[in-house]
């Protein structure tokens, strides 16, 4: 590598950082709208908060794409370096899972809507139809993409948990600027 | 006039086939109880993509009227109870039965009352009337073909659409038509 990429600094670019703050809050949202929206007693307010969680969903996924390519020719920016060696391993590897969590979500819920019985059209925003994913719809397949989706969210949910900690940990124990350089993008290039 | 047509009608029908209605129409006169047991009340509502959601009503009842000297002062009477709806997927059921669609625990019927019939063709007729479900009444139009009549059965194979938003029911709107199409056959029974 002769020329680093322009993340490959002190900190992170703007698309980076607008990325990542538009998918954290549409992932927590999606969240919280995918628990509440089954648990409600008005059946027509829980059909229009479904298919408003699809389309907020592909939303997701579109941005989701969108990030993963951009990330993918811009290495991260190196940690600080009083971040110890434990931290300095597991912070990618938390991030690859959230990756992995990102895109795993939305899937799932695209396969849950295809194998359903119900047969209820995915109208993003009422855009347009979404296709089906090509998997055949039964009661058994319904169940289980529904089960699928369930576990990844709340384990998924539970690894933003974790890693929202780290990021307080850091500003407000650890006082580094691993949190500050995902509000602000780094003005220089170099390091330090 | 009525009278003349039919009369003319079945003179065709002499000569032409077995036409089952307009010989007998001079004797269809009266009034009918339909049948449920041999009458169905199918709805279908187109959605966005292809194919449609279809349903059936399994309980309703109603009464045909027929007056043989003034088509237009026949009736056509049905109630409809919603909480028997049918779509193969009891989760679809539920929802419509719900205060989502038909909130059949406080509205347990859909009542159509007709106010006027007029004669379109041979065997078939525009039925005007007021709908009312969920509280809410308004003028539909239902198109009537005789199917058949005989020992004292009619059967009428009647077709319709309706505009759901205007119920309260647009929930849906608009991965799911707005549009209700109605095909049912109704046999009624002289009584
Ligand atoms: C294309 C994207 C998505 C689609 C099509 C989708 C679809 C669905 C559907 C249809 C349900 C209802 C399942 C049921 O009836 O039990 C559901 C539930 C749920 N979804 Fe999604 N979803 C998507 C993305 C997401 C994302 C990104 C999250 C984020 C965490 C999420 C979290 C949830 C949660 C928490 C529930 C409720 C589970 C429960 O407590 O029963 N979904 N999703
Ligand atoms: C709840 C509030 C959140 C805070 C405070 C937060 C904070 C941060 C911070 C400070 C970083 C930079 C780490 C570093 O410099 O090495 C980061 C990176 C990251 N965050 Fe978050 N985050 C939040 C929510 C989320 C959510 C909901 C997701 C996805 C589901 C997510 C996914 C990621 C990923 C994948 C990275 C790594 C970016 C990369 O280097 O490619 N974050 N986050």
């Amino acid at each position: 590598m002769s020329a680093l990429p322009k993340n490959q600094t002190a900190g992170y670019g703007w698309t980076a950082i607008i990325l990542h703050w538009l998918i954290a809050a549409l992932f927590i949202g999606q969240f919280v709208l995918g628990f509440v929206m089954v648990r409600l007693s008005s059946q027509r307010t829980a059909f229009e908060l479904i298919q408003l969680h699809k389309s907020f969903g592909f939303l997701l996924l579109g941005l989701v794409i969108l990030r993963i390519a951009w990330r993918l020719g811009r290495p991260a920016p190196s940690l600080p370096r009083s971040v110890g060696p434990f931290e300095r391993r597991a912070a990618p590897l938390v991030h690859l899972a959230l990756y992995a969590f990102q895109l795993a979500l939305p899937l799932s819920g695209w396969a849950l809507v295809s194998v359903s019985v119900l047969e209820i059209p995915t109208v993003p925003f009422n855009l347009f139809v979404m296709p089906n994913l090509p998997l055949g719809e039964s009661d058994t397949a319904e169940s289980f993409w529904a089960a699928t989706h369930w576990y990844l969210a709340y384990a998924g949910i539970g690894l933003v948990a974790l890693h929202l900690a780290a990021a307080l940990r850091h500003h407000f124990w650890l006082r580094d600027t691993v949190l500050t350089r995902m509000i602000t993008a780094s003005s220089h290039h170099d390091r330090e | 006039m009525y009278a003349r047509i039919f009369g003319f009608a079945a003179a065709a029908a002499c000569i032409a086939m077995p036409v089952f209605a307009a010989v007998a129409l001079g004797d269809a006169a009266g009034s009918y109880i339909i049948r449920p047991g041999s009458s169905s009340i199918h709805f279908s509502i187109g959605k966005l993509g292809g194919g449609g959601l279809d349903g059936a009503f399994a309980r309703f009842k109603g009464s045909i009227l027929i007056d043989n000297s003034d088509v237009g002062r026949s009736q056509v009477n049905f109630t409809i109870f919603p909480e028997s709806v049918g779509t193969g997927q009891s989760r679809i059921d539920a929802f419509l039965r719900s205060d989502a669609v038909f909130d059949a625990a406080d509205n347990p019927e859909i009542q159509f009352r007709s106010t006027s019939v007029k004669r379109t063709g041979d065997t078939s007729a525009l039925v005007t009337g007021r709908l009312t479900a969920r509280g809410k009444t308004f003028q539909e139009k239902f198109t009537a073909d005789l199917g058949g009549l005989k020992a004292g059965t009619i059967k009428f194979h009647v077709t319709g659409k309706v505009l759901r938003s205007r119920y309260g029911m647009d929930v849906g709107t608009p991965i799911y038509s707005n549009v209700v199409d109605f095909d049912m056959t109704l046999t009624g029974r002289r009584g």
